[in-house]
């Protein structure tokens, strides 16, 4: 019997608890105890995006990311975006900028967006594709998600509600 | 954003529209639906146990270990599914593939045995316990050896009885093609013995796959009458078709719902994990989810590896006056829609030419490697990387541009081609002369110094839709004047639902975005052939057009009979206000869509009418090629499409680059490896998958201004339009820099410097 424990967290603003295993990932966590499916295990190695989540203001894959860690972090999900029921500017971006076919790896893309224009207000090419290397769309949406980036950096600056 | 409501209340042409998807929010807030998130209550998650070896008799499954794990409901093999399915083979072209292994395994990777929990990780656990014996047979993996049927992967050949041209192979033994289509047109043997000059040369493509990122996900909840099934499948009819035959059930008793698909590019048509599913839950009598980990991808279905020879006669005047392909397709281990790639593409195996003789064979191969099916193009791609290869060599040696070689020799509006069918809307010289302008071809290239070389290189293709297929659709009008479309095209990120609604928009002259696409449930939605081989557009598109159609005349005949003027301001609410006197009834009209089509003749493949629409694209390539590393940077790529009238150009712009991207995987680096039938790179770590950085830098993806003269609003598919042509043209950009042919994808740097390095007679030794 696989010994189970008790972790404490924020979870998109609100204090929360979950029993864990110690081989679950806080993306099992999220997905299987809280409902949150904007992320979503792919390749399972951390290499395609599409898990992404934000433990203590940083990216990271939620499949890698053992739920053991998460205790006593901030965590936020792509759901926590338009808790006020507005569109990130970087979502409204996507949106207009038709930045995804699938939708499957959209989620991992927004927050790594958000996370790249909270440090780099008006990145150029090269910044936005180093910065999204880590997350890979197999739809190809390539040249929409650099033009996304770019509007929801100029909405941001033009004083959209972040 | 275009307005679509103008302030009178009637909106503005939908058709042309640069809408934004219909789901976008639920996309980018993480909230749209797919099969990836659904859970039951009482759902059970089934891991699967593979086969170890790619061909041997199963001596011994030992489950006992695995059963004996704590938390395990139950372990099921062949044997408890022949208790539930005393039949359990499946497949749309042979019913060949059984839904656990029965005596033999065909396939490293093949599901032999199936641990049921409720923890997925248990079962993960339990499966890694399962013992299983085999007496291992020598196996074929290549699909030239598999022709040669030496060693035979399956004892007898089981045609489904579904197409005509395979009914002969019932019941055939000690044989590894499952299908030899063939075309005939003139003599080319005679042409061959008359032509001042002849090529022969021999192309190969490698084992890909789709990749989708939400791996094959299925869940089965079975009831003593009921079977639901919650599927990522593009083909939810033919799912609920071949659940029922499974079953011996009518098609009322199986409902397939299908949501979003997060990706889709082929893989997810016809039985993937449905009827394992299916056997599970009737096994388990509890609903049943497998949802596979990236890995077990690798193991379900593949595009075709291909080796194709082709032979062409040339005359005094640089035109090609006779042409012969092989065409060998390496189908693995069941056949899936193998024959079918091997008849509908294999008839385009000439190219978009104008030649006189033509013979063309093309071979479905059953081998010991993972099955391959459908993948964005068809077979297209595989078969245009060795003909448009074929025709630079051709103009090379003979001294011609390439642009000047293919303009003597392709096919013209109006001609036919080699099955006799008239070319119509396929207008090949428009884009190989927007290519030739765009690509400034009459002006010299910066050829680059030193070690970085510079070279460019075009391709042009052609492809038919497979035909025949049919579409129904529904479209049902509320009594507030609300309309919602029943279509069974599945919505896996191409956009179709946003297209279909801007279709029925434009009928009933309202907006798109008001216009619910519901949700695709085979107990509402009406009969479709499938979401494949950019056949929705047009097919569903008809249907949708005309259910709107319908639907439309009946609010026209209601209101005449009310007694209303023609051209009356009532709404559509008030008309059915005054029928019935409160708000209510509905109005809905149907659209059924099949079009005509005359079968080729066995033997020959010639038809007068082989498919209602072709497909005409071109890329142009711009490459710098490290002659020390073999490194090739795209510097330039130009994609030109021909599409009819987009419905939504901005839809069909990013169709076209994205499934340029996924075609420049193909070409530049994606290949499976295999050690003794086994993948050796399963994972996204060691199969490599375009990224951002890979993007050319100059990305151009364009169509050219026409017009489907058959189709609904003049548009037609586009989401494998633009894969045709990626790999030639950069093959032959190649050539063009640094004068070494390329034959066989991928064109890694590995290749291309082992190419540079026998060109300069001093091969790379094998370790």
């Amino acid at each position: 019997m696989t010994a189970m424990r008790t972790i404490s967290f924020t979870l998109n603003g609100e204090q929360v608890s979950a029993q864990i295993a110690s081989h679950h990932s806080l993306l099992e966590v999220v997905r299987n105890d809280f409902s949150l499916y904007g992320a979503r295990e792919s390749c399972g190695q951390g290499l395609c995006g599409c898990c992404t989540l934000i433990v203590d203001g940083r990216a990271v894959s939620g499949c890698l990311f053992l739920a053991a860690f998460a205790d006593g972090t901030t965590v936020e999900t792509v759901e926590h975006l338009d808790r006020h029921n507005v569109l990130d500017p970087v979502q409204e971006a996507f949106i207009e900028e038709g930045a995804f076919q699938c939708g499957f790896c959209t989620p991992g893309f927004v927050l790594m967006v958000k996370q790249l224009l909270d440090e780099h207000p008006d990145p150029d090419d090269e910044r936005i594709r180093d910065y999204l290397s880590g997350n890979l769309c197999r739809c190809g949406a390539y040249p929409e998600i650099i033009r996304a980036v770019k509007s929801a950096a100029h909405k941001r600056r033009a004083g959209k509600p972040a | 954003m275009t307005t679509a409501t103008t302030t009178t209340g009637i909106s503005s042409r939908q058709i042309g529209r640069n809408l934004p998807r219909l789901e976008g929010r639920e996309k980018v807030t993480g909230r749209a639906e797919y099969t990836h998130n659904l859970r039951l209550p009482g759902m059970l998650h089934g891991k699967v146990f593979r086969s170890t070896v790619a061909h041997g008799r199963i001596k011994s499954v030992d489950v006992s270990a695995a059963r004996a794990v704590p938390g395990v409901y139950r372990v099921v093999t062949s044997e408890d599914v022949l208790k539930v399915i005393p039949h359990p083979y499946y497949g749309p072209a042979f019913h060949d593939q059984p839904i656990l292994a029965i005596g033999k395994v065909h396939y490293v990777g093949e599901p032999v045995a199936v641990v049921l929990a409720e923890d997925p990780h248990v079962a993960e656990t339990a499966s890694a316990l399962i013992v299983a014996e085999y007496e291992e047979l020598p196996a074929v993996y290549d699909e030239v050896e598999a022709a040669q049927n030496k060693i035979v992967v399956h004892d007898e050949l089981k045609p489904a009885g579904t197409f005509a041209d395979l009914k002969h192979l019932k019941g055939v033994r000690g044989t590894n093609i499952a299908l030899d289509y063939q075309l005939r047109k003139g003599d080319v043997d005679k042409a061959f013995g008359e032509a001042a000059h002849v090529f022969e040369h021999e192309f190969r493509t490698q084992k890909v796959l789709h990749l989708a990122f939400e791996p094959f996900v299925s869940i089965a909840d079975y009831k003593s009458n009921r079977l639901t099934l919650y599927t990522a499948s593009q083909g939810p009819s033919f799912v609920r078709t071949e659940i029922a035959r499974l079953l011996g059930w009518p098609e009322n008793r199986v409902r397939i719902k299908v949501p979003f698909l997060g990706g889709g590019y082929g893989a997810k048509l016809y039985i993937k994990l449905e009827a394992l599913v299916t056997a599970l839950s009737m096994i388990a009598k509890r609903p049943v989810k497998v949802s596979l980990p990236m890995e077990e991808v690798f193991y379900t279905i593949t595009r075709h590896p291909m080796t194709f020879r082709i032979k062409s006669g040339v005359d005094k005047n640089g035109r090609i006056t006779a042409r012969r392909c092989e065409v060998f397709w390496n189908g693995g281990a069941y056949a899936d829609v193998g024959p079918r790639v091997a008849q509908k593409s294999g008839f385009t195996a000439s190219g978009p030419y104008d030649i006189e003789n033509v013979s063309i064979d093309s071979y479905a191969l059953y081998t010991n490697q993972p099955p391959a099916g459908a993948l964005r193009g068809f077979g297209v791609p595989q078969l245009v990387w060795g003909y448009e290869s074929h025709t630079d060599m051709i103009a090379r040696a003979l001294n011609i541009d390439p642009l000047e070689f293919r303009r003597r020799n392709i096919m013209r509006e109006g001609g036919k081609h080699a099955t006799g069918t008239p070319l119509k809307d396929a207008p090949i010289d428009k884009v190989l002369e927007h290519l030739a302008a765009r690509m400034n071809w009459t002006k010299p290239l910066d050829r680059g110094t030193g070690t970085l070389r510079r070279g460019r290189g075009l391709a042009i293709a052609i492809k038919a839709v497979i035909s025949p297929t049919t579409s129904v659709a529904i479209v049902n009008v509320n009594a507030d004047g609300s309309a919602a479309l029943y279509c069974g095209t599945v919505d896996m990120g191409q956009g179709s639902d946003t297209a279909m609604a801007q279709m029925v928009g434009e009928i009933l002259n309202i907006p798109a975005e008001s216009v619910n696409v519901v949700p695709r449930d085979t107990d509402f939605t009406p009969y479709d052939m499938g979401t494949l081989g950019s056949r929705s557009l047009f097919h569903m598109g008809h249907a949708v057009k005309l259910a709107a159609e319908e639907a439309r005349d009946k609010i026209l005949a209601l209101a005449r009979d009310l007694g209303l003027p023609e051209g009356t301001n009532y709404s559509v609410a008030d008309l059915f206000q005054k029928r019935y006197g409160m708000q209510a009834g509905n109005i809905v009209g149907t659209g059924v869509y099949k079009p005509d089509y005359i079968p080729p003749q066995p033997g020959t493949g010639l038809t007068p009418n082989v498919t209602p629409f072709w497909m005409v694209s071109g890329v142009g390539a711009e490459v710098e090629v490290d002659t020390e590393t073999g490194h090739v940077h795209i510097a330039r790529l130009l994609n030109v499409c021909e599409i009819g009238k987009p419905i939504n150009p901005k839809i069909c712009e990013s169709q076209i680059s994205g499934a340029s991207m996924m075609q420049l995987g193909f070409t530049m680096f994606e290949k499976m490896h295999f050690d003794g039938g086994q993948v050796t790179n399963a994972s996204l770590a060691d199969y490599k998958i375009p990224g951002i950085h890979d993007l050319p830098v100059t990305f151009e993806n364009e169509t050219i201004d026409t017009y489907q003269t058959n189709g609904p609003f003049g548009g037609k598919g586009v989401g494998e339009v633009p894969t045709f042509c990626v790999s030639p043209a950069i093959g032959n950009a190649i050539d063009d820099a640094v004068g070494v042919r390329l034959t066989e994808l991928p064109l890694n740097p590995e290749a291309v410097l082992r190419a540079l390095r026998a060109k300069q007679n001093r091969p790379i030794e094998d370790a």
